[in-house]
């Protein structure tokens, strides 16, 4: 199965999208992605799952117009993605991305200056903005005086200020532990339902797709295609007091039965690299 | 006050003390060295008369000059080879072993090319500083991570607007370095080059008090350019700690 059709409007629409990158000194161009199909339905949050190096990130990349495809086209709100960032998209990095010589308040008004929002309602925003993210009291602070975690919620908070209708999160909570991703998971969930966004998560962790999203799909081994969708048919409204829910293990195990093979292929060709 | 700090100023103390006792005891002899004191208010003196005050202006003019160009020649410089790597992969062996060449070995190449003059003073100092200021430009620009870059694209902004928010506040602390290090190596060139050639500057006074055994004058002298150099550096050091370590705290 490489084909994934949303229930609802869609929302952005990726159409047999390839990726090869060419070889550098003299070595072979890598297939990284593709090709894959994918349809986002306007306000519902998608995960994507897969074994390391299967080209999730590059999917997201591609996605969010940051690098062109080899081959297939993008479709976001009815217009063509083409080397640009689409208005209306947002962005979350796995890395620290927050700007270190700014401020917390700074770094979340960073993009609103940039897109000449009026003085009063960028104020507007960013104290809304820091008081859902739990970050008032740490607005004049600077990036390096706070945890890791806080520092991604500076990220998560400067993308949601521009109120972005698809919302592109590269594994976020990568670098934080596992009580502190389930807290951020909840926010995350709590900042779609109030803003109605379309989100799609990449992730390495099952558990965490398998509790955050609508609908989770899994890529293959490299170049990655996708190999199966599972709906997870959770409420809007959960959090992750999920985690006593024996769905839960169900949905994960059956995200694994998936990925088992192809991590172990992944595994090899790493390997086999080395 | 800090304690690290308190025992810095305390072993500083110690140590001029120490050698204020050696020469008072004239197990240091006068002819040698004077004692700190003496140093002190033989600087107070050379102040107050104001006979040194046309070097002094000199050395700061010239050391102005060479750091003032060789920050502004080593950051185009820098962000040059940064744009253009294939001029870089070139060039980048050079500014490897640049400070294995001594410097001063071109000073009389200098002076038929510029004449005898500040300018190869001036020239001395500027060729010092200035690779250190491309070096660190260059080292800056590196370190800009890829996820503030792929940021800065989100935002859709442009390469202007990328290299004056993102990029050259991000390589901040690395340019400053270089600056810091310019300073540094200004100073030396500039006053270095006094003592070879020169008929003014506080090289060339100091180097003159040597020649004629004025041990009275030489030392104020050098506590002079140790107190200036000492002074920038800590003007330098309180700024970037001001403005640029909050961004390394953790």
């Amino acid at each position: 199965m490489s084909t994934v059709q949303a229930k609802t409007t869609p929302h952005a629409v990726v159409t047999g999208v390839t990726r090869v990158f060419p070889g550098a000194g003299g070595r072979a161009p890598v297939h990284a992605l593709g090709p894959v199909d994918l349809v986002l339905a306007r306000g519902e949050f998608v995960s994507v799952v897969g074994p390391s190096g299967c080209g999730k990130s590059t999917l997201l990349e591609i996605l969010a117009g940051l690098q062109p495809p080899s081959q297939g086209t993008l479709v976001f709100e009815d217009r063509p993605v083409c080397g640009q960032v689409p208005d209306g998209v947002g962005v979350v990095f796995q890395e620290n991305a927050a700007f270190p010589w700014l401020t917390v308040r700074e770094n979340i008004a960073f993009g609103l200056r940039r897109a000449g929002v009026d003085g009063a309602e960028v104020a507007r925003r960013v104290e809304h903005a820091l008081g859902l993210m739990g970050l008032a009291d740490f607005a004049r602070s600077y990036p390096a005086q706070l945890s890791g975690g806080m520092r991604q919620r500076v990220c998560i908070a400067r993308t949601l200020v521009m109120q972005p209708r698809l919302v592109l999160l590269d594994e976020p909570f990568g670098a934080l532990d596992q009580q502190t991703r389930l807290l951020m998971g909840d926010e995350l969930l709590r900042l779609w339902r109030e803003t109605g966004a379309t989100v799609l998560l990449i992730t390495h962790a099952l558990d965490e797709a398998a509790l955050l999203s609508d609908r989770v799909a899994v890529m293959s081994a490299r170049p990655g295609r996708f190999l199966d969708m599972v709906e997870t048919g959770w409420p809007a409204d959960r959090d992750s007091r999920l985690v006593e829910d024996p769905r839960l293990g169900a949905i994960s195990a059956r995200l694994w039965s998936r990925l088992r093979e192809e991590s172990l292929k992944a595994m090899s060709t790493g390997e086999a690299a080395r | 006050m800090k304690r690290s700090t308190r025992i810095r100023l305390w072993v500083i103390a110690g140590l001029v003390g120490g050698l204020e006792v050696l020469c008072r005891t004239e197990v240091i002899g006068r002819f040698t060295m004077i004692p700190p004191s003496e140093m002190i208010l033989g600087l107070v003196r050379i102040v107050r008369q104001g006979d040194m005050n046309a070097d002094i202006v000199a050395t700061l003019g010239n050391v102005a000059v060479a750091l003032v160009s060789a920050i502004v020649v080593g950051f185009l410089v820098g962000a040059l080879l940064f744009v253009l790597p294939r001029v870089r992969r070139v060039i980048d062996p050079l500014l490897a072993t640049y400070y294995a060449i001594p410097i001063f070995v071109f000073y009389p190449l200098l002076i038929v090319l510029l004449g005898l003059n500040r300018f190869p003073q001036i020239a001395i100092g500027f060729m010092l500083a200035v690779v250190a200021m491309i070096v660190n430009t260059l080292n800056g620009f590196d370190r800009v991570p890829q996820s503030l870059l792929k940021t800065a694209r989100v935002y859709r902004m442009g390469r202007v607007r990328t290299t004056f928010l993102v990029i050259l506040p991000c390589a901040m602390l690395y340019i400053f370095t270089g600056l810091k290090l310019a300073v540094a190596y200004s100073f030396i060139g500039v006053i270095a080059a006094e003592f070879i050639l020169s008929g003014e500057g506080l090289g060339y006074e100091i180097s003159f008090a040597y020649n004629n055994f004025e041990n009275a004058t030489m030392y104020p002298l050098i506590v002079l350019v140790i107190g200036l150099s000492a002074l920038i550096n800590m003007v330098l050091y309180a700024w970037e700690k001001k403005y640029l370590q909050r961004q390394t705290e953790r």
